[in-house]
């Protein structure tokens, strides 16, 4: 080893913080790069700054909650190197990340990445226009910049972010034109086999779930089981189509339409380091295929968090700690049997933090729209790429995403197939008949984050070139 | 499109397209384009029409502009600094180092 850190932690939200805490507790010597300019990740995002102003009244007690982890991560004695992408990765592990215009290499003993996840790709026609963006990134404005629309919006979606953001958005004294439940009804019943556990496991979350339902159907006009939408405009969003499984249609004003599907694991920078994944089906999503302690098919490379499953910050937190604790043993700073007896409690409360999980999967599972969208949707948005133009790659005998990539651009542009991998995947299988997991995903190459030349100039001499 | 709930504390100037707009420190080149009138970051290259922020966590790119001469900037994961010049992108990106 170059004398890089014991762990490299690629994220500093919920779980690398916590890993981190605890690798240094072992006494590892830790390292942790992260995107954003602050720690606390998506979900605690800008916590430090915005923990003492009347924006942590409106986000609530989840969100006030991750002061304390950030606190502990900040005494942690953890090396910290904020604003810093992560672009490539191999097996070693080693890790190229560019930070203040410089690109350079790292050799660790072990890599964490907690990179979390992105909100599910949802095309649908006008999904490009400015004046749609996703729930995520209104809430994101709300927490990192006390920014909210200065005109009624309408939100479309299902999961518990939309009716999260929506009671927060009411409370900051933002409108609401109307929200559009995009959860097909028929998710009840699936749903309701899975009521007991999760109001046994959480009944605090699943009360407080309620609440918020009840407080929007009461505030705001709330229509339900919506199948499909339409963005309609010219330069900008000006109105908004939508129709629910019963037939009925309507076409509104609109400026402004938040929309939201969940969230999937980010996999692009496993995908690039070759790990081996398997396909979550009741998460709909690609995931790694990791053993109990977070170690991905490439060794000394873990995954913890939302990049593993989708499980919510407590969840990510004990992920975090479980692979730490599995390095440090590595390491040799625990023995086999004292690994085992400091995980024990690790897992305990993992398993209480997962129990609300398979309720939300089957209530929130996403209508079929947003897996295989209409004809005249752009799928890439990066390239315009239509999905009709996917679907004639398929009858041009086409099957595979790369030979679509590569006759459409379908996934070339600067967002690498973030945004369109999984509905070419869809689109494929749905017109062959064959299954996601069987279609694939488009093949991931380096940089998985865009870097200037000027960065990849300034690589140290000494460092592999990709 | 958007507004603050509280008056800009730490109060920057950065130039959108040469012209002068209040910001503050450390929030982020994308939030600010996103007070402006009319939103957009950048134009999609093959239809030339008009994108603004989507995602604000760095996965769509639809944030795109040129910010103190480097084109093709994540305007979402960028922070504000005084007197930065953001100018939005048209089309395909140039590559410049
Ligand atoms: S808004 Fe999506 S990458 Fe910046």
């Amino acid at each position: 080893m170059t004398g890089g850190p014991d762990l490299l932690i690629v994220g500093a939200g919920p779980a690398g913080m916590s890993a981190a805490v605890v690798a240094r507790r072992h006494g590892l010597d830790v390292l942790v790069v992260d995107e954003q300019s602050a720690p606390g990740g998506q979900i605690w995002r800008n916590i430090e700054t915005a923990a003492d102003t009347s924006r942590a009244g409106i986000l609530g007690k989840a969100y006030s909650d991750g002061a304390d982890v950030v606190r502990r991560f900040r005494a942690s004695g953890a090396g910290y190197l904020p604003g810093a992408r992560v672009w490539h990765l191999e097996p070693g592990p080693r890790a190229f990340i560019a930070q203040n215009g410089v690109a350079r290499c790292i050799d660790a003993n072990a890599i964490l990445l907690a990179t979390g996840a992105q909100e599910r790709p949802l095309p649908f026609p006008g999904w490009t226009l400015p004046g749609v963006m996703t729930v995520g990134a209104a809430q994101i404005l709300l927490k990192s910049s006390g920014q909210i629309p200065d005109e009624p919006v309408w939100i479309a979606g299902t999961g518990p972010l939309s009716l999260l953001y929506a009671i927060q958005l009411l409370k900051a004294g933002g409108r609401i034109a109307g929200f559009l439940d995009t959860a097909p009804s028929a998710n009840l019943a699936g749903a309701f086999r899975e009521l007991a556990g999760a109001f046994l496991g959480a009944p605090g979350d699943m009360l407080k779930g309620f609440g918020w339902l009840m407080a929007l159907r009461r505030q705001v006009r709330f229509i339900g089981n919506v199948k499909e939408i339409e963005a309609i405009g010219n330069e900008a969003l000006e109105r908004l189509r939508y129709i629910t499984a019963n037939g009925r249609s309507a076409t509104v004003d609109a400026r402004l339409l938040f929309v939201h599907e969940g969230i999937v694991p980010t996999i692009h920078p496993t995908l690039a380091l070759g790990c081996k994944h398997i396909w979550n089906a009741a998460q709909d999503s690609f995931a790694p295929d990791l053993d109990t302690w977070g170690e991905t098919s490439v060794s000394d490379v873990f995954v913890a968090g939302d990049g593993a499953r989708i499980g919510g910050a407590q969840a990510a937190c004990h992920l975090g700690e479980l692979a730490a604790l599995r390095v440090a043993a590595k390491a040799g700073r625990l023995s086999r049997a004292q690994l085992a007896a400091v995980a024990a409690p690790v897992r305990k409360r993992l398993k209480a933090a997962l129990a609300i999980r398979p309720f939300l999967d089957r209530l929130y599972r996403p209508r079929s729209a947003v897996f295989v969208p209409p004809e005249a949707t752009l799928v890439c948005r990066c390239e315009e790429v239509s999905a009709a133009r996917i679907l004639e790659q398929a009858a041009a005998g086409r099957p595979d995403p790369n030979q679509v990539k590569a006759f459409t651009r379908a996934g070339m542009g600067p967002c690498q197939g973030r945004q369109c991998s999984y509905t070419v995947a869809s689109l494929l299988a749905a017109k062959e008949g064959r299954t996601v997991p069987d279609v694939g995903l488009y093949r991931v190459r380096p940089p998985f984050k865009p870097i200037t030349l000027a960065e990849l100039a300034a690589l140290d001499a000494g460092a592999v070139i990709p | 499109m958007f507004r603050k709930l509280q008056s800009l504390d730490e109060e920057v100037t950065v130039y959108v397209d040469g012209v002068a707009v209040p910001a503050e420190a450390n929030e982020s080149v994308a939030a600010v384009l996103l007070r402006q009138s009319p939103v957009w970051a950048r134009t999609a290259p093959v239809s030339c029409s008009r994108r603004a922020p989507y995602c604000m966590m760095g996965v769509c790119f639809d944030c795109l502009a040129t910010v103190d001469g480097i084109a093709s900037t994540q305007t979402c994961l960028t922070p504000v600094r005084d007197g930065m010049l953001v100018l939005r992108q048209k089309g395909r990106r140039s590559v410049r180092p």
